[in-house]
């Protein structure tokens, strides 16, 4: 593996919540290297950080201390958070969320199609790749249905969509297979597995399941703010 | 895609309500504008009405539309021999109360002389006054239609033709009589004891008054020249025509202009903050969502565009609904409501400007709010 293929790199990140009494150390030094093609498990109780540090590699918190390059970008360089960070997160970052997160005015394949419509793709071109990725999900036939009206693994499939939609190199994910029955996520850890090899990406997925372990390239641990690797 | 619009046919009916609600409020807006620009219209109507160029008055007063102006009848003779008076005409106004079919009308009774400057410009239906006596014209908002009578006075007059928009600055429509027959009003409603006095036969004494005499100059004559002349003489004034209208706005509706303008004025000040708060709350109830849309990587441009859009879109479908409003109710109003493209122009300016006012303040929380507020977990 040359250093090119080195897609996240986190080194000595810390980042708390709060001062004084209210002080919540959620990282406390935390180095961590994904390279492209790799899929890893992050794992730890609840309350162990694993969200913000998500959060601080998709660039949507800005760490306390440390250093975070995606893709070779220095987008914290321990003091300064880089400032153009919207254009990098539709390029290179694709988030599925906890909560799902879509926008309820839009239906399933328009929630989709938007990351590419703003990513400057055509409007039928972005429409047939949101359709794909929905047939491939197995959600194809909710297209044209409001997120209210979608069960909760639905929805959830239609975010997973939308994270892949502009083929981001790191995908960053909270729980994604928490809403779906085993087989379905069973098939969400291949296409993520499919989507690693083909466009040398990389996933970091949080998760509490155990049937899906056998999956992973790593996992990794978090126990009071720092990593501990299994 | 325009986000902007699937997010208002999301929530349609909630946003139609809305607009709906905005255009009534532009309905009250406009209407108001519409009785301020009918007051002055039908202020300056009787003084345009007789298409005069100079107004021979009483001197010392501000002339017959502002308060009482008498002078001496024969000075239409006088005045039409000047040089430059294309025509002249003695004319007299009077408000009456007089009953029809059961109900009590009050009348604006302008007396002129058939033939000579002072009469309605235009005649709606039946015919002008002819030479015989007890005959009259009126406006149509009186009710009346032509082959009616009325009593006026001790006499009985016949309606022989209807004008339109005739009306003193009170709203009291008008009646045209001859000059003959309005000087024979006024003495009928002079106080008793005068007429006792003109009984034992020193009325004669007293020359016959008219409120003012009206002249139109032949081309090329100079108004204030005539106006000079006339001023020159003992008991006599005279105004140009813009010089009467200009009194006329001045003296007599100018509070009741001013009441309606401030009253305007708050209503338009209602009509912003309502429209702020609209899309300020609008834009708050989609933090969320536009955090979302940051988090996907949404530039500002596409957040500016979706609230100012839905602002934009607020704004003048409300204002489109007030316009169609109006102008179906407008014929219904008791008084005239005069509404000019300009008027519609104008406050479109404003409300254009309000709401990209108020979708400004949005704007600043929108672009404030942290993407991460969209994660929630
Ligand atoms: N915005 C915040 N302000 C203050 N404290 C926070 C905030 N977000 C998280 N924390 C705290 O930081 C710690 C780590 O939180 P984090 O959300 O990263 O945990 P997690 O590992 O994702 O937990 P879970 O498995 O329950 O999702 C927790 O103690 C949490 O209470
Ligand atoms: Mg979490």
């Amino acid at each position: 593996m040359t250093p090119d293929d080195i897609l996240v790199d986190v080194k000595g990140v810390a980042k708390h919540y709060g001062t004084g009494e209210t002080r919540v150390d959620a990282l406390r030094s935390v180095d961590l290297r994904v390279h492209a093609g790799e899929v890893i498990a992050l794992l730890g109780p609840s309350g162990s950080g694993k969200t913000t540090l998500l959060n601080v590699i998709g660039c949507i918190l800005a760490p306390t201390a440390g250093r975070v390059e995606l893709d070779g970008d220095a987008v914290f360089d321990g003091k300064w958070l880089r400032s153009d960070l919207r254009r990098l997160r539709l390029d290179k970052i694709g988030f599925i969320f906890q909560a799902h997160n879509l926008l309820p005015f839009l239906t399933a394949e328009e929630n989709v199609s938007v990351v590419l419509d703003l990513a400057g793709w055509p409007a039928t071109q972005g429409r047939a790749r949101a359709r794909e990725l929905l047939d491939y999900l197995e959600v194809g036939h909710r297209a044209k249905v409001k997120p209210a009206l979608l069960s909760g693994g639905e929805a959830q499939r239609v975010a997973i969509a939308r994270a892949l939609a502009n083929r981001p190199r790191i995908i960053l994910a909270d729980e994604p297979t928490a809403a779906l029955d085993s087989g379905r996520a069973q098939l969400v850890m291949d296409l993520l597995r499919k989507l690693a090899t083909e466009q040398k990406a990389c996933i970091i997925a949080v998760t509490h399941d155990e049937k899906i372990f056998d999956r992973f390239d790593r996992l990794i641990h978090l126990r009071d703010g720092r990593l501990v690797e299994a | 895609m325009n986000l902007a619009i699937k997010d208002i046919r999301h929530g349609l009916f909630r946003f139609v309500l809305t607009c709906f609600g905005l255009g009534l409020l532009m309905t009250v807006v406009l209407a108001m504008i519409g009785i301020y620009n009918g007051l002055v219209a039908d202020a300056l109507a009787v003084v345009k009405a007789p298409a005069a160029d100079v107004w021979v008055i009483e001197a010392g007063t501000q002339g017959p539309f502002a308060e009482a102006s008498s002078i001496p009848a024969d000075t239409r003779d006088a005045v039409a021999r000047m040089p430059g008076v294309a025509e002249a005409g003695a004319i007299t106004y009077q408000t009456m109360e007089a009953t029809h079919a059961g109900r009590t009308l009050r009348l604006y009774v302008i007396g002129f002389e058939p033939g000579r400057p002072g009469g309605p410009q235009r005649i709606a239906e039946g015919r002008g006054l002819g030479t015989s006596h007890f005959e009259l014209m009126a406006d149509r908002k009186t009710g009346l239609v032509p082959g009616d009578t009325i009593r006026l006075g001790r006499d009985r007059f016949t309606v022989v033709g209807l004008v339109e928009d005739a009306m003193n600055s009170g709203g009291d429509p008008a009646v045209y009589v001859t000059l003959a027959d309005a000087m024979a009003l006024q003495t009928a409603l002079d106080p008793a004891a005068a007429r006792v006095q003109s009984a034992r036969g020193d009325g004669g004494l007293r020359p016959p008054t008219v409120a003012a005499v009206i002249a139109r100059l032949e081309p090329g004559a100079g108004v204030a020249l005539l106006t000079a002349t006339v001023r020159q003489w003992k008991h006599l004034s005279a105004l140009s025509q813009v010089e009467q209208e200009q009194l006329l706005l001045a003296s007599v509706v100018d509070r009741a202009r001013r009441q309606i303008g401030l009253f305007l004025s708050i209503l338009l000040t209602v009509s912003a903050v309502v429209i702020a708060l609209i899309i300020y709350t609008m834009t708050m109830e989609k933090l969320k969502q536009i955090a979302t849309l940051k988090l996907i990587g949404a530039p500002d441009r596409t957040i500016v565009g979706l609230i100012v859009q839905q602002a934009l879109i607020l704004g003048i479908s409300g204002l489109g609904i007030g316009l169609v409003l109006i102008l179906l109710v407008k014929d219904n109003f008791p008084r005239r409501v005069v509404l000019e493209p300009f008027n519609a122009l104008v406050l479109t300016g404003i409300i254009l400007v309000v709401c990209l006012a108020a979708s400004g303040l949005g704007v600043r929380a929108a672009l404030k709010v942290d993407p991460a507020t969209a994660l929630g977990g």
